[in-house]
């Protein structure tokens, strides 16, 4: 293969590319032009691979290992200096609203019980659905969104993200606990608005 | 008996690691009889199947 023939010298690939790219790397980052950067540099690190791919789906699934791979490594040396074990206001606010789910003794509050959401699996394959599950995901506070992100998108192992973040596994824990509640009301809210049950 | 707020903090934490024997014991007894907490299980798991989902998505570039 000429390097004239590669896919990342055709303009409709390569835009497809970065738009997915793009929309990636901002949700991790929340900072645009960082992703700008990041992926600017993922497709210089992929065109200076030169590597061979069986395909575009091959090469593109590579693109993404090098650009997870950057915000890893972004993560690593900025979660030295931001402090996600700080509680922000908003981060007091969602364990606030956690803890009045419950009754003094711990056991749900009659309106606060979980509900069933009905077939879940309806929702994956709704666009809508995937609108709500974005603003959701963007509603969290930076640090309980930063752990959550690098829990469920760049699927680290909790180990890794205390070792990242210099943050206790306790710690950990708790700030994963406050991002699965929080989006589970939010969309709960947004999306599910289920009938209450019984417990 | 677990509360329905420690049984949440179990249910996050299985996500993130094998619960030992007596936590799985306490929790699935406590799930057994509460069914809020069962929503809450499967609202959970949903939550890591949307995720997995949504990655899927933008590394095979569907919209």
């Amino acid at each position: 293969m000429s390097p004239d023939s590669s896919p990342l010298m055709d303009d409709v690939f390569v835009t497809a590319l970065r738009h997915d790219l793009l929309k990636f790397a901002r949700l991790q980052l929340r900072n645009d032009a960082l992703a700008e950067d990041m992926i600017q540099e993922a497709l210089a690190a992929a065109l200076a691979g030169a590597r061979r791919f069986e395909g575009r789906a091959a090469l593109k699934t590579w693109i993404f290992a090098i650009l997870r791979n950057k915000i890893v490594d972004h993560f690593r040396v900025s979660g030295r200096v931001t402090n996600v074990s700080a509680l922000s206001p908003e981060e007091a606010g969602l364990d606030q609203a956690f803890e009045a789910l419950f009754k003094a003794n711990e056991h749900w509050a009659p309106d606060a019980r979980p509900s069933a959401w009905g077939d879940p699996e309806e929702a994956l394959v709704q666009q809508r659905f995937w609108a709500v599950f974005d603003a959701c995901l963007n509603h969290l506070p930076a640090g309980t969104a930063r752990v959550f992100m690098m829990r469920e998108f760049l699927e680290l192992e909790t180990a890794e993200i205390c070792r990242a973040l210099e943050i206790t596994a306790g710690n950990c824990n708790v700030i994963l606990h406050r991002a699965r509640n929080g989006l589970r009301r939010c969309l709960d809210k947004n999306w599910f608005s289920p009938e209450p049950t019984r417990c | 008996m677990l509360s329905c707020r420690q049984a949440t903090r179990l249910m996050s934490e299985a996500q993130d690691r094998k619960l030992g024997l007596a936590e799985k014991m306490s929790l699935e007894l406590h799930l057994a009889m509460c069914k809020g907490c069962t929503n809450y299980r499967a609202q959970v798991s949903f939550l890591r199947d949307a995720c997995r989902r949504y990655l899927a998505d933008v590394r095979e570039g569907q919209e």
